[in-house]
């Protein structure tokens, strides 16, 4: 394991060290793992917070800031945070308005939240509602599994609810644009190498040199199958074609395209899979509205990218357009 | 073991759980690696060092709050699935065996199989899904019957270990159908599960007591 490290067992809190000392408009509570923002809550505004294990990064710490989250809690790698952090979380963030929980659909993320949510509602009194995120469409959905994880679909979404907060759009109202989102997005990722946890020091899984695992998760999960590696213009199908026949998406929608980077994938390979991924969507007759392409959601250093799509109307793409100023994304202010 | 249940006897259980966990740390981690994400033996013993200095500190005088203490220490510290759960398994064993200073060796079935209501509650997995309950469920419906046997607290406890381990093995051929294995599908099958192995060495730990 080649890794800028210190201590394995450092890793999240001295990168929250770090991130507090590069952005004065962040603050962070370090004794909860929390990262917020400086300001104190505008009244009358909903609170945003989310959150999860390390690992992701720039999510969901680096999308803290004006016009997205208002915190994030910060979990050990690919561990979900403790309901003592999101209770200090909502407090922090709670501006009289009611405060929405963004929860990736793992079984640990969703029980911790949940008994957060809980423990808030009979101590504090904080309204306090959760959605979910369960966009990926390697899992299959059913009562059988835990069913589908969040992946991708969080990014767009905490750009598109931290907009429609700070229009202060009621708790109910950003809730539901929240599952506006979450309905209209699909995302499908595969990765080239495994990722390697600090803690664990080698990698998670092997990946013979030839191959590469369709439908893999941010925390090096299982996908649909192995399958030996392909030129992009292949893997942009093969990642396309179950997306669009999920949701479905078809002729005439317009989408917001996102092509990720897994953590361990240069821009320049993100780039030439975005024009893959263009070119497709064009003999698909689907509009490419607004597009966004780098590295956002990560599983540590594993080589690889996900796309997802998401179906947007004139609201959801106002909202995508509002100014953000965050340290991973901003434009217009 | 005493035939009742003292402060004393529920943090020697809980130290013995800690030692075991520590002992069996790469092998949990191993079992997890194999159908999660390789972080259960780290969690849990992140979670039950922090559970023993907790009791180095202040050990509380009663049998239930040790166990409550016990569950919210796990709850704030081990993260993912395995904190909910665990911690929500101690809290209600806990609650159950109320505020006196000692309770009867009987209130032990109640707390076990209060923890397990608790459990399934929080995870909403059934027997047969390959987790936690796979084994908890026969420990409990064990310890249940030992006790109303009229079984002295060692044996039943025994009893309930054996159960629990029994439980244990009869994940491997299971189907994952919660959690992260969940996402294995079939290729879940012939992995045990490493929640159910962690209950399994819970039981031992009272078991070994008992002797």
């Amino acid at each position: 394991m080649k890794k800028l490290i210190n201590d394995p067992n450092d890793v999240v809190a001295e990168a929250l060290l770090g991130m507090e000392a590069a952005h004065a408009s962040l603050s962070v509570d370090h004794a909860n793992k929390i990262i917020h923002r400086a300001q104190p809550p505008r009244p009358g505004k909903v609170g945003i917070i989310s959150g999860g294990g390390s690992g992701h990064e720039p999510l969901h710490g680096g999308f803290v800031g004006l016009g997205m989250l208002d915190a994030a809690c910060a979990g050990e790698v690919f561990t979900s945070p403790v309901p003592q952090q999101m209770i200090a979380a909502i407090k922090l963030v709670d501006g009289g308005a009611g405060v929405l929980q963004v929860v990736k659909n793992y079984t640990g993320d969703v029980m911790n939240f949940d008994m957060a949510a809980e423990m808030t509602a009979s101590q504090a009194g904080t309204r306090v509602v959760s959605v979910v995120t369960d966009d990926d469409v390697a899992v299959q959905d059913s009562t059988w599994t835990a069913g589908r994880r969040g992946v991708g679909v969080t990014v767009l979404l905490e750009k598109i609810a931290g907009a429609a907060a700070e229009q202060d759009r009621t708790l109910d109202q950003v809730a539901d644009v929240a599952r506006a989102v979450n309905a209209n997005g699909r995302s499908m990722g595969v990765a080239l190498t495994s990722c390697t946890v600090p803690a664990a020091g080698k990698p998670t899984f092997d990946l013979g040199e030839a191959d590469m695992e369709l439908g893999v998760g941010i925390h090096g999960e299982p996908g649909r199958r192995r399958v030996p590696l392909a030129p992009a213009k292949d893997i942009a199908a093969m990642l396309l074609e179950p997306i669009l026949a999920d949701l479905p998406f078809t002729s005439g929608d317009g989408v917001i395209a996102f092509v990720n980077g897994l953590g361990g994938t240069p821009l320049l390979e993100l780039y030439i899979m975005f024009n893959e991924v263009n070119t497709l969507l064009g003999q698909h007759g689907i509009r490419v509205a607004r597009s966004l392409v780098g590295s956002y959601i990560t599983a540590l250093d594993m080589a690889g990218t996900s796309i997802t799509l998401l179906k947007v109307d004139d609201d959801l793409l106002s909202l995508w357009d509002a100014p953000v100023n965050t340290p991973a994304l901003r434009w217009g202010t | 073991m005493s035939e009742n249940l003292s402060a004393a006897a529920m943090a020697q259980w809980v130290r013995q759980f800690a030692t075991l966990i520590a002992q069996n740390r790469e092998h949990l981690t191993e079992l997890d690696a194999a159908i999660g994400d390789a972080d259960h033996g780290a969690n849990m013993d992140r979670g039950m060092s922090a559970v023993v200095k907790a009791l180095d500190d202040a050990q509380p005088t009663a049998a239930g709050a040790v166990l409550t203490g016990v569950g919210m220490t796990l709850i704030s510290t081990v993260g993912g699935a395995s904190g909910p759960l665990f911690g929500t398994l101690f809290l209600r064993m806990g609650t159950a065996l109320g505020d006196a200073g000692e309770v009867p060796s009987q209130e032990l079935g109640t707390a076990l199989r209060a923890g397990l209501e608790g459990v399934v509650a929080r995870g909403k997995a059934e027997l047969g899904d390959k987790t936690m309950v796979d084994a908890l469920a026969p420990a409990a419906d064990a310890l249940d019957a030992a006790l109303a046997e009229g079984l002295p607290l060692a044996d039943a406890v025994a009893r309930a270990s054996e159960a629990a381990a029994t439980g244990r093995d009869c994940t491997t051929p299971m189907l994952a159908r919660k959690g992260r294995a969940s996402y294995l599908g079939e290729r879940s099958v012939g992995h045990q599960d490493p929640g159910a192995t962690s209950v399994a060495l819970l039981l031992e730990a009272a078991s070994e007591l008992g002797r």
